[in-house]
């Protein structure tokens, strides 16, 4: 956590005098980047607002929920992801080759780059830390089961289990399955219960009554 | 590279831990560190593929203590020192501003190009990923070399990581190869006590793959 907010005892206010190494660091390395004309810090700030309160999982959510409720729009989905989730305008870097790929009752999928971490940020925003962790990168490969009792998740033992390893620029979104008792559900409410997990594969859609009030 | 960043199938880091409340940094130096390799990036003194061969060329010591975003800080100052951009910023280069940063991130990119061959394997087609072991960037993991897989998809002739991960200020070669995902079985990976219901795939370039019986 952040030291500069972390020695704040009196509730004077002391962040002046506290900097993490690495808050010294990366101020060091914009200062000079900026001063070189390199960086614009106005650029830095409307990038990362871009990023942390623009682009997020409620764009995918809007895909899924589109899918869920429009079959003509699940199978253009399914079948060209980068027309179908560029017409709702959710574009951008790391979303550059879009793949749906969609949960049934007979396979279930999961989502990880091993090497790094590639993640479609166009439609789930940026990776949560554990999607990054090395404990996520080694274990979804070779024990997805593992990494879904980690969240809570337990799917029957014959279900096939796919994982998709984003080795190259192809990104892809899992389409989980749509849960019971939803049919008389609008667009939007349905897009109450679409999780960034269940986009992920490590987690499944909400029921109605786990997001009513 | 055989680095550590290569981590798929490794069985020593633990559980899968999200965090409850997820925020998206966990410090505002995170902020600025994303913001700055987007801004930097932008620039085009260097492409995504060299960018990833910088993070994962760090000690393994040292790639696997740090967070996420302290992979990218080190390699982005790795990159920036590499380049003398500091002492020597180049003519003609210069900061992007919110406008134009904004634009570029939220451009509709594209990693396939033109080729005038066609692809040499088809849906359906068996094939081994090859022993391939190069000193320099690589996206065939690790785990999935040797193994023989079935062909799912051709994805399109996209510009091949190998070679476009040139050392930084050597011009990318940014010739492509057809792209393949490629289906391999749990027990293909991990051996008989795999769990029967698994399927991995990669997205595995021409030039990683040879046909197999």
């Amino acid at each position: 956590m952040g030291h500069d907010h972390d020695h704040d005892h009196d509730g004077e206010g002391t962040a002046y005098s506290s900097l993490s190494p690495m808050d010294a660091r990366v101020r060091a390395l914009e200062t000079l980047l900026t001063e070189r004309g390199l960086v614009d810090r106005a650029a830095l700030d409307a990038v990362v607002e871009r990023y942390e309160k623009e682009v997020g999982p409620h764009n995918g959510a809007q895909v899924v929920a589109k899918a869920w409720a429009e079959p003509d729009y699940r199978r253009w989905l399914l079948e060209d992801a980068d027309a179908a989730i560029a017409s709702l305008g959710h574009v951008g870097r790391q979303g550059e080759h879009m793949v749906a790929v969609e949960n049934t009752p007979e396979r279930h999928n999961m989502v990880v780059c091993t090497l790094c971490s590639c993640y479609p940020w166009p439609v789930l925003g940026l990776p949560p830390v554990w999607y990054k962790s090395p404990a996520y990168r080694s274990k979804a490969v070779i024990d997805p089961r593992g990494v879904l009792a980690d969240f809570g998740v337990t799917l029957p033992q014959d279900m096939q289990i796919k994982v998709w390893d984003s080795t190259a620029e192809v990104r892809y979104l899992v389409v989980p399955m749509r849960p019971e008792g939803t049919e008389g559900l609008s667009q939007e409410q349905l897009t109450a219960l679409v999780t960034r997990d269940s986009m992920i594969g490590t987690g499944l859609a909400r029921a109605p009554h786990e997001v009513s009030a | 590279m055989n680095g550590v960043h290569d981590l798929g199938g490794l069985q020593s880091f633990g559980p899968v831990r999200p965090e409850p409340d997820e925020p998206a940094f966990h410090d505002d130096w995170e902020r600025r560190t994303l913001g700055m390799t987007l801004a930097m990036g932008a620039l085009g003194l260097w492409n995504i593929d060299q960018m990833r061969h910088l993070r994962e060329s760090l000690p393994p010591a040292q790639y696997l203590s740090s967070s996420y975003y302290e992979i990218w800080q080190q390699a982005l100052e790795d990159a920036v020192g590499t380049l003398g951009l500091l002492d020597d910023p180049p003519e003609g280069v210069h900061a992007r501003s919110a406008e134009e940063l904004l634009a570029t991130v939220s451009a509709r990119g594209s990693y396939e190009r033109p080729t005038s061959t066609g692809p040499r394997y088809a849906v359906g087609q068996r094939v081994r990923a090859r022993d391939l072991n190069p000193v320099g960037h690589t996206r065939l993991p690790r785990y999935a070399r040797g193994r023989v897989g079935t062909v799912v998809a051709v994805r399109g002739a996209h510009v091949f990581p190998d070679r476009n991960a040139v050392p930084l200020g050597q011009r990318p070669d940014t010739a492509p190869e057809w792209l393949y995902t490629v289906d391999l079985s749990g027990r293909e990976l991990w051996g008989e006590d795999a769990d029967p219901t698994l399927t991995v795939s990669v997205d595995a370039w021409e030039p990683y793959l040879e046909e197999a019986p």
